[in-house]
């Protein structure tokens, strides 16, 4: 792998790593909803992201896990300024991004890329993988030592394609081998910040490790920062050193992955990691919650604590009181849940360490 | 030839015994590429009241091979051998006419789409009703009172003014609850599930597979469970079979199958998904390539090209013959490599990565 | 569904009118005088005068206009010619007659030839387009394909005076087409009106078969059709009831667009078989220079298509329940 070698040509002001990259505050994204008689007006919103707070530090991978419709993607497409904030802040490098024009985002634009989930709509069937990869850079007005052609190559190579395929066209490339030439195109900007929005859940399972993989190693050896949206705990886990989980538009914990994975505090959380499939048959012990009922719409969203309608903790305080993301006592550093009634966060890990100590499993309780 | 399908039914249990059984079945497509073999020599057993999962890519034949069970097909441009007999019955044999009795009475089938497996013009309790009038002969009334008392059944709330809701009034698991009662509604024996939770979230997946086993219990359906996710196949599987390129490479028990897998591919679908458990410094160990096209799929073992442990056999058998479905150390693999190779790099390689 | 036709109504409503004022002003700087071409031989200054007096042309452009939108809705008072009640077109002086009668006299030609040739080639191509659908790739989908392929790339204008010269003057099968009102002689009036309905139905009929045609069979491959059938609902059913069913929402759009068109005047055909309907009063007002059957012809047929416009929105929310009109 030449990342080496390539990491050296990023340009503008070198970033260290744990030097805040992103931060959000406040982020809200609402779609209005129109109706009304006679004259069309908005009637409501899609509250899709609701005052969301976060950082990422330069090389550091967020991941952003929830069930569909809880604002991941819109909070990544906002990142990425594709959608203009209703309310709230993003800076980048400190420079304030949430309203920013056309020409004051070039620069940044280059800088915060993103990957898409879908790796067959997301490339131009009618432009050639060479064509895809240099089109960003002559956008940018970005001239690599040694042409941009020979840049596209490199990076063929660096994603691990063949750069003979330079001149081939995306439908002669499989799922996982789009996905790379997608790689490949946000790398031509020398990024460093990736927004990828769930970039393997579309590939088969022999291949997500592929592109897993490769990210990961984009992220070590290039020092490149990523915002990582999933729906898959395992694979979130696995690739983001801390995680936030959102439900309807909200972030309700956030937390570096070990604390968030073996001490969960907030009752979704902990909800969804034993929702969890796991292939193995001997973690059968394992105690499951079984959440009822769908997502509510984010149309009306319940007051209070959003979760409350399928938490089965909540009371009275949860409809008419909103947690705060606050940091709970006996929580790790930098641990933040929003929660009234949060869990003992005695850790599913260690709950599991005490079982095999003990000659009878104690039943967990919710 | 003649000998690998010999030895490959030679292993199978014996016909008959079986509710489903399933002997040498190939599918294969006329397309403009040429002949697709999208199922080869596939056999297998299903007893009443078990649930087999049915592991694999796309392409790997899974859902090709129980449309045909179904009977669902283009029989225009698709040549099916081999025998299926449901209950007894021979249904590639079966004509066009007692295939419509079968289908939605005695065996059933749901689809991982749940909004495109449901017609957006008819409301749901309609389209429950419809298989009911069609099979018992019942009329609108009852039909409608037997659908609104299956969507009790899967668990969604206020069945009486539900049914008269258009599939796109229900959220995504409820889509599928319904899709469930719709397959459910003539009580069948045999119940065909293709990707049923794939597209769902985790919380709504968990509902599902629950439903599905709460159901099996209380009726005795026979479940075929088509996923690609090990996790599931874990919850909901009595027996598992792996398929990878139109043939089954692995057979046996779901703890077999996934603790004390014989084949690489299967090791190689171990080792890549992240567990949520599992040590994160260990770097997720890809199956190198990607699978292969049926139209011309490789000589040999058709996964030899992404095999890591090709060289442990001796000659060039992995690239020239191809390794019978055979009994080794306790379940059914299709490899070349020796019982004794497969269980000390099960033990060596394989176990210690996972548990990490 | 109410508020949704109120509120299309309205805006159909400022579409007219908008249309109306660019006409009647881009009429007016187009430099013609009809006061001066309404003028008989041998005019004179004085007769002129008269004339643009009788016209209402020494009127400022902005009360002239007025008139006539106060016309449509009150009435107008046209001097020597007499009263035009409301709804008042104005007066056409080509054919020294109330606009109104004009139309009255002409439109039943054109809505015969449309419900007729509608009813051609609704029939004839979705028929055609369910049959190459069926019988996918056979010989009978081929040939029709290719009829297709030819009605789609010819000209009525072309294959108008071919179809008269075979059937009507070579083969002498029927009489020269023309319009016989309904009311006197249906029977005249179908064998009058059945080459033009014909002729005009191959320029639409392909269109039919090709659309029909292939939403069947992009119908036919979705999920909802496989799980129909796995339920064990018999072929048939599931051909008429599913596929059609889900093809049947786009057929309507073009149907409404195509019905519009024809609704509001086929002119080609109509001129094509000396038919005196509106697209051939539409020719004439134009040559003649003639503004207010100009503008009566405007009005009629953009409120045809305007209406079927609204007709096939309807449509849709009757036929797919996932669309809401609001």
């Amino acid at each position: 792998m030449s990342a080496e070698q390539t990491l050296s040509k990023s340009q503008g002001p070198a970033t260290t790593p744990g030097q805040v990259l992103l931060e959000v505050d406040g982020l809200t994204k609402h779609f209005p909803v129109m109706g009304g008689f006679p004259f069309k007006r908005q009637v409501g919103a899609v509250q899709a992201v609701d005052n969301v707070s976060f950082t990422v530090s330069a090389g550091e991978s967020l991941g952003l896990v929830g069930e569909s419709g809880c604002g991941k993607s819109t909070t990544g497409r906002l990142v990425t300024r594709l959608y203009e904030p209703t309310a709230g802040s993003i800076r980048y490098n400190g420079l304030d991004i949430s309203h920013a024009g056309r020409k004051e985002l070039a620069p940044i634009r280059s800088e915060i890329q993103m990957i898409f989930q879908d790796p067959y709509s997301s490339l131009n069937p009618r432009h050639t993988v060479g064509t895809i990869i240099t089109n960003p850079m002559e956008i940018n007005g970005i001239n690599p030592p040694g042409g941009r052609d020979a840049r596209a190559k490199e990076l063929l190579e660096i994603v691990g394609l063949n750069p003979e395929h330079f001149n081939r066209f995306p439908h002669e490339f499989s799922g996982g081998q789009r996905q790379r030439i997608g790689v490949a195109r946000a790398l031509s900007l020398n990024p460093k910040l990736i927004v990828a929005d769930e970039p393997v859940s579309a590939l088969d399972v022999s291949i997500q490790a592929q592109v897993v993989n490769l990210l990961q190693e984009l992220q070590r050896e290039m020092g490149i920062a990523f915002v990582f949206i999933a729906h898959d705990l395992s694979i979130v886990r696995h690739f983001s050193q801390r995680v936030a989980v959102m439900y309807l538009g909200k972030i309700v914990e956030i937390a570096d992955r070990d604390s968030l994975y073996n001490r969960p505090r907030h009752p979704y959380t902990h909800a969804l990691l034993s929702a969890a499939p796991d292939a193995d048959p001997d973690n059968a012990s394992q105690e499951r919650i079984r959440l009822t009922g769908d997502v509510p719409s984010p149309l009306n969203p319940p007051s209070g604590c959003r979760f409350r309608t399928r938490c089965w903790k909540a009371t009275e305080k949860c409809a008419t009181e909103e947690p705060p993301l606050i940091q709970l006592s006996s929580s790790a550093p930098g641990h933040l849940t929003a929660c009234h009634y949060p869990e003992d966060g005695i850790t599913p890990a260690a709950r599991k360490a005490a079982a095999d100590a003990l000659p009878e499993p104690r039943d967990a309780q919710d | 030839m003649s000998t690998l399908t010999q030895s490959e039914s030679a292993t199978a249990p014996q016909a008959g015994a079986a509710f489903l059984s399933v002997r040498d079945l190939q599918v294969r497509f006329r397309t403009e590429d040429g002949i697709v073999k999208a199922v080869n020599n596939l056999t297998f057993d299903l007893e009443k009241g078990k649930t087999l999962g049915i592991v694999g890519e796309s392409g790997s034949g899974k859902s090709v091979s129980n449309l045909a069970v179904m009977g669902l097909h283009n029989p225009r441009n698709t040549t099916i051998e081999g025998s299926i007999n449901l209950d007894g019955q021979d249904l590639l044999a079966a004509s066009q006419k007692d295939m419509e009795k079968l289908r939605g009475n005695k065996m059933a089938m749901i689809f991982q789409d749940a909004l495109a497996a449901l017609s957006p013009y008819y409301t749901i309790g309609r389209q429950i009703a419809e298989p009911f009038m069609k099979h018992t002969g019942a009329s609108k009334r009852e039909a409608r009172a037997r659908a609104i008392e299956m969507l009790r059944r899967v668990g969604i709330p206020q069945p009486q003014t539900r049914v008269d809701d258009f599939p796109h009034q229900f959220s995504g698991g409820m889509r599928q609850r319904a899709m469930i009662a719709m397959a459910l509604v003539c009580d069948p024996d045999l119940l065909i599930a293709d990707e049923p939770t794939t597209a769902l979230d985790v919380t709504v997946q968990a509902q599902i597979v629950d439903l599905l086993k709460d159901l099996q219990q209380e009726s005795g359906t026979s479940i075929i469970f088509i996923t690609h996710d090990l996790g599931v196949i874990r919850e909901i599987a009595d027996d598992v079979l792996v398929m990878y390129a139109g043939r089954a490479v692995e057979r046996g028990t779901m703890r077999e199958v996934l603790k004390r897998s014989q084949h690489p591919y299967g090791w190689g679908l171990l080792s890549s998904i992240p567990r949520i458990n599992a040590s994160v410094d260990v770097p997720l160990e890809p199956i190198p390539g990607t699978p292969p096209s049926l139209l011309n799929p490789p000589a040999g073992c058709a996964f030899n090209p992404r095999c890591a442990y090709k060289e442990l056999v001796t000659g060039d058998r992995c690239t020239t013959e191809r390794p019978p479905l055979a009994m080794a150390n306790g379940h059914l693999s299709a490899c070349h490599l020796t019982p004794a190779q497969k269980q000390s790099i099960l033990t060596e390689q394989i176990l210690p990565r996972l548990s990490s | 569904m109410l508020r949704f036709l109120i509120r299309r109504a309205l805006g159909a409503f400022v579409i007219i009118f908008l249309l109306v004022a660019l006409t009647f002003f881009a009429f007016h700087s187009s430099g013609n005088n009809p006061a001066q071409m309404n003028c008989p031989k041998g005019c004179t200054p004085q007769l002129l005068a008269q004339i643009t007096h009788n016209m209402h042309l020494d009127r400022s452009l902005g009360q002239q206009f007025w008139d006539y939108i106060t016309g449509l809705f009150v009435g107008q008072d046209m001097g020597t010619v007499g009263h035009c009640a409301a709804p008042c077109l104005g007066y056409s002086y080509a054919g020294q007659a109330f606009v109104w009668d004009r139309i009255a006299a002409n439109y039943p030609a054109t809505f015969v030839l449309a419900v007729g040739g509608a009813i051609c080639f609704l029939s004839i191509g979705v028929g055609l387009g369910m049959i190459s659908a069926w019988k996918q790739g056979s010989l009978l989908d081929r040939v029709s394909s290719s009829i297709s392929l030819v009605g789609q790339s010819t000209q009525i204008f072309f294959i108008g005076p071919l179809a008269m010269a075979l059937f009507v003057y070579n083969l002498k099968w029927l009489d020269r087409p023309e319009y016989v009102p309904i009311t006197q002689d249906p029977w005249g009036c179908f064998m009058g009106m059945i080459l033009p309905w014909l002729v005009m139905s191959v320029i639409f009929w392909s269109n039919y078969t090709r659309q029909v045609r292939s939403l069947m069979l992009e119908q036919l491959s979705e999920d909802h059709i496989r799980a129909a059938r796995a339920k064990g609902m018999s072929n048939r059913y599931v051909w008429w009831r599913y596929a059609l069913r889900g093809a049947m929402a786009p057929i309507i759009t073009i149907f409404g667009i195509d019905l519009g068109a024809v609704f509001s005047g086929a002119i080609i055909t109509e001129v094509t078989f000396s038919i005196h309907g509106l697209g051939f009063l539409a020719v004439k007002s134009v040559n003649q220079a003639d503004l207010y059957l100009e503008l009566g012809v405007l009005l009629f047929s953009s409120a045809a298509i305007l209406l079927f416009n609204i007709i096939v929105d309807a449509a849709y929310a009757l036929l797919d329940p996932r669309v809401r009109l609001g």
